[in-house]
């Protein structure tokens, strides 16, 4: 066991260098560093002032070798691009952004409540909806029901979630008047009234595509022998279908799940942005829009970090209910 | 320029026309595709007509411009710009479908009750502007895929096949651009290379490359230790002539499913992307965005959106249904029983 978790742990650890390997590529090789200062500070700046600015936003290194360095000292090693790349993501240092100068940090910590509020109540509410509406679809298996729902799911999925925003807000924020049509307030007694809608959309968005999910695999779990025990033994379709089959197929749906779960903290880019909701989607949509690359290559990085995360605990907590896993 | 998308088009009829006869020779891919066919009749019909817009958007040629007109004379224009005239066969800005006069302030239109689908801000014919979003659409989804399937297929077969060193770094390169989530993948991808056409085909044709690849590679795993390669292996048949005799002809129906789920996901992204103004040009998610704001006008205009999103709806729901069904036809398991 104690073997599996070390070997399991070092890809991991080996993983988060791959993605700050490929960060490091795509944002200081393929983009020029002083392509990223002309963006920042425009194209009629004087010289100096570009200097300057890569200086205090430390891109003024040399990619992998600091040449001024003797070759013996191990600043021509460190004083470079990639170390110091490193040496931030690592240690959680991610320095401030390229547009507005703002740590980093600071953005983060402020952007991650706001994010929160909106992505956990549309997490568990979609799970509870999802997980009811396929269960009952799933009892009516090829009957009309079930035939109708499917149709139902696969138009749904086939809207673009752009499309469900704009609807939503035109719907029940301009026709209906229900819900303000954007803005929040982190205050407890109006908060619901911001996020309602928001929640309305991602649900009416994503709902399509985790019923279809949901049900294939309550129907694979109905097609074991054990429900055929069950009925056998006397069980009522209900006892079956919440007794034996939900609790059953919760450990494939849960391994769905927690793979999600790191990402209610980098919340949802659309509905945050066409919402006004301050969080870290709103945060990662202003750094596309104002050319950030700073601020955007720390959510690409946090958003990897907290996936790896994610799959090493769901793989770890296989490893301790299955001994198959762990002997592989 | 134009040279390009008309050669392209006959490599793509022609090399469509050479897997359709290669599959109809085993009577496994002529049963599958009658069913397909049988299940999904309405769905095959729209996509055709989808590809056959886009392909008459892809043939240009210079000349046949009106005389006098400079703009262009020197221009490739397609079939579909041909049809339509956008340079003259239009109007001054909004006006309503079918309407005969302009949206606002009612003057007389230059052709009244022609424009199906109405005009935008700039007086561009909708069903015009919609019917060239098809050709980026397949641009976007199907061009790209086929373009990366190629390469996902030599990695992951690869892996899977040799196994060992090979395998070793394919999965970490594939672990690795799956452990960033897939739109920010795309998002950072298109901020590093820049804004334009061919920038973001490469980026969504990574992105595209780890479904493929992923499924190339695990089920070669499987099939590499099938009964029929160990019989192929003792036979003497080289490691090539497995993979393409064996191998490759037993994971192409799940590529082809992949190809039209990974279709969809693409043309779906897009549109995000069009709002977050990184998308491709001419797409209907630029098209989306664009129209956003005009439901909040006074009278209120939806056609541009209509437009749009109707196209956009169809088609990603009919390449829906397809896979959908292929998926059922492919499963041994839902293959007789369930109809």
């Amino acid at each position: 066991m104690l073997g599996y978790l070390v070997r399991r742990l070092a890809y991991g650890g080996l993983t988060v260098v791959g993605v700050l390997l490929l960060l490091f590529v795509l944002f200081f090789t393929v983009t020029d560093p002083d392509d990223i200062a002309r963006k920042a500070i425009g194209e009629r700046a004087k010289p100096e002032v570009y200097v300057q600015w890569k200086k205090n936003h430390g891109y003024d290194r040399p990619l992998f070798l600091n040449r001024e360095h003797g070759a013996a000292s191990a600043a021509r090693y460190t004083d470079t691009l990639l170390f110091e790349h490193f040496r931030r993501m690592l240690t959680f240092d991610f320095g401030r952004s390229d547009a507005d100068d703002t740590p980093i940090g600071k953005r983060l910590r402020e952007g991650a409540g706001p994010s929160l509020s909106l992505t956990v109540p549309l997490f568990v509410l979609g799970l509870m909806i999802g997980v009811t509406i396929a269960l009952f679809v799933a009892f009516f298996r090829e009957t009309y029901i079930d035939r109708a729902m499917l149709v139902v799911c696969m138009l749904a999925m086939s809207v673009a979630g752009l499309l469900y925003i704009i609807g939503g807000q035109y719907l029940a924020g301009m026709l209906l008047r229900w819900f303000p049509i954007s803005g929040f307030d982190p205050e407890a007694s109006v908060v619901a009234r911001f996020l309602a809608l928001p929640v309305l959309v991602g649900l009416v968005s994503g709902f399509g595509a985790d019923v279809r999910l949901y049900r294939t695999v309550f129907i694979e779990e109905m097609n074991r022998d054990y429900v055929r025990t069950a009925r056998a033994k006397g069980c009522g379709d209900a006892r079956v279908m919440i007794g034996h089959v939900l609790r059953n197929a919760l450990i494939p749906i849960l391994t769905n799940v927690v793979v999600a779960i790191p990402f209610l903290f980098t919340g949802a880019l659309l509905l945050e942005s066409f919402f006004g909701i301050p969080g870290l989607g709103s945060l990662t949509v202003e750094a596309i829009q104002g050319n950030d690359f700073a601020t955007l290559r720390t959510m690409v990085y946090l958003g990897a970090l907290l996936f790896i995360a994610g799959q090493l605990l769901t793989d770890i907590s296989y490893a301790l209910a299955d001994p198959r896993v762990r002997l592989s | 320029m134009a040279w390009i998308s008309n050669i392209t088009v006959i490599l793509l009829v022609a090399g469509a026309v050479w897997l359709a006869r290669v599959a109809s020779r085993s009577r496994y891919w002529r049963e599958s595709a009658r069913e397909l066919w049988r299940r999904r009749r309405v769905a095959l019909v729209v996509i055709g007509v989808f590809v056959f817009v886009a392909l008459l958007d892809s043939i240009s040629w210079v000349g046949g411009a009106r005389d006098g007109d400079n703009m262009t004379a020197f221009q490739a224009r397609s079939i579909i710009d041909r049809i339509f005239q956008p340079e003259t066969f239009k109007e001054a800005s909004y006006s309503a479908p079918l309407a005969g006069v302009a949206f606002y302030g009612g003057k007389e239109l230059k052709y009244p009750g022609a424009h199906l689908l109405g005009t935008d801000i700039l007086g561009r014919d909708v069903v015009y502007r919609a019917l060239k979003g098809v050709r980026v659409a397949l641009l976007i989804g199907a061009f790209t895929s086929l373009l990366v399937i190629p390469i996902a297929l030599l990695f992951g077969v690869s892996a899977g096949y040799f196994g060992r060193r090979i395998d070793d770094g394919v999965f970490f390169l594939m672990t690795v651009l799956a452990s960033v989530p897939s739109l920010l993948l795309l998002i950072a991808l298109i901020m590093a290379l820049g804004k334009g056409t061919l920038q973001i085909c490469i980026a969504l044709g990574v992105t595209g490359w780890v479904h493929f690849c992923r499924i190339a590679r695990g089920e070669t795993l499987k099939l590499r230790e099938a009964d029929f390669v160990d019989a192929a292996r003792a036979l003497g048949v080289s490691d090539t002539r497995i993979i393409f005799r064996h191998i490759l002809p037993n994971i192409a129906h799940l590529i082809i499913i992949t190809f039209a789920l990974t279709f969809t996901a693409l043309v779906l992204s897009e549109t995000i992307l069009s709002y977050l103004g990184i998308g491709v040009d001419g797409s209907w998610g630029q098209m989306i965005d664009q129209a956003r704001n005009e439901l909040s006008r006074a009278p209120i205009v939806w056609w541009n959106l209509a437009g749009a999103s109707i196209l956009l709806f169809t088609l990603v729901l009919a390449v829906n249904a397809v896979a959908d069904a292929m998926r059922d036809i492919a499963d041994p398991r839902t293959r007789r029983e369930g109809q």
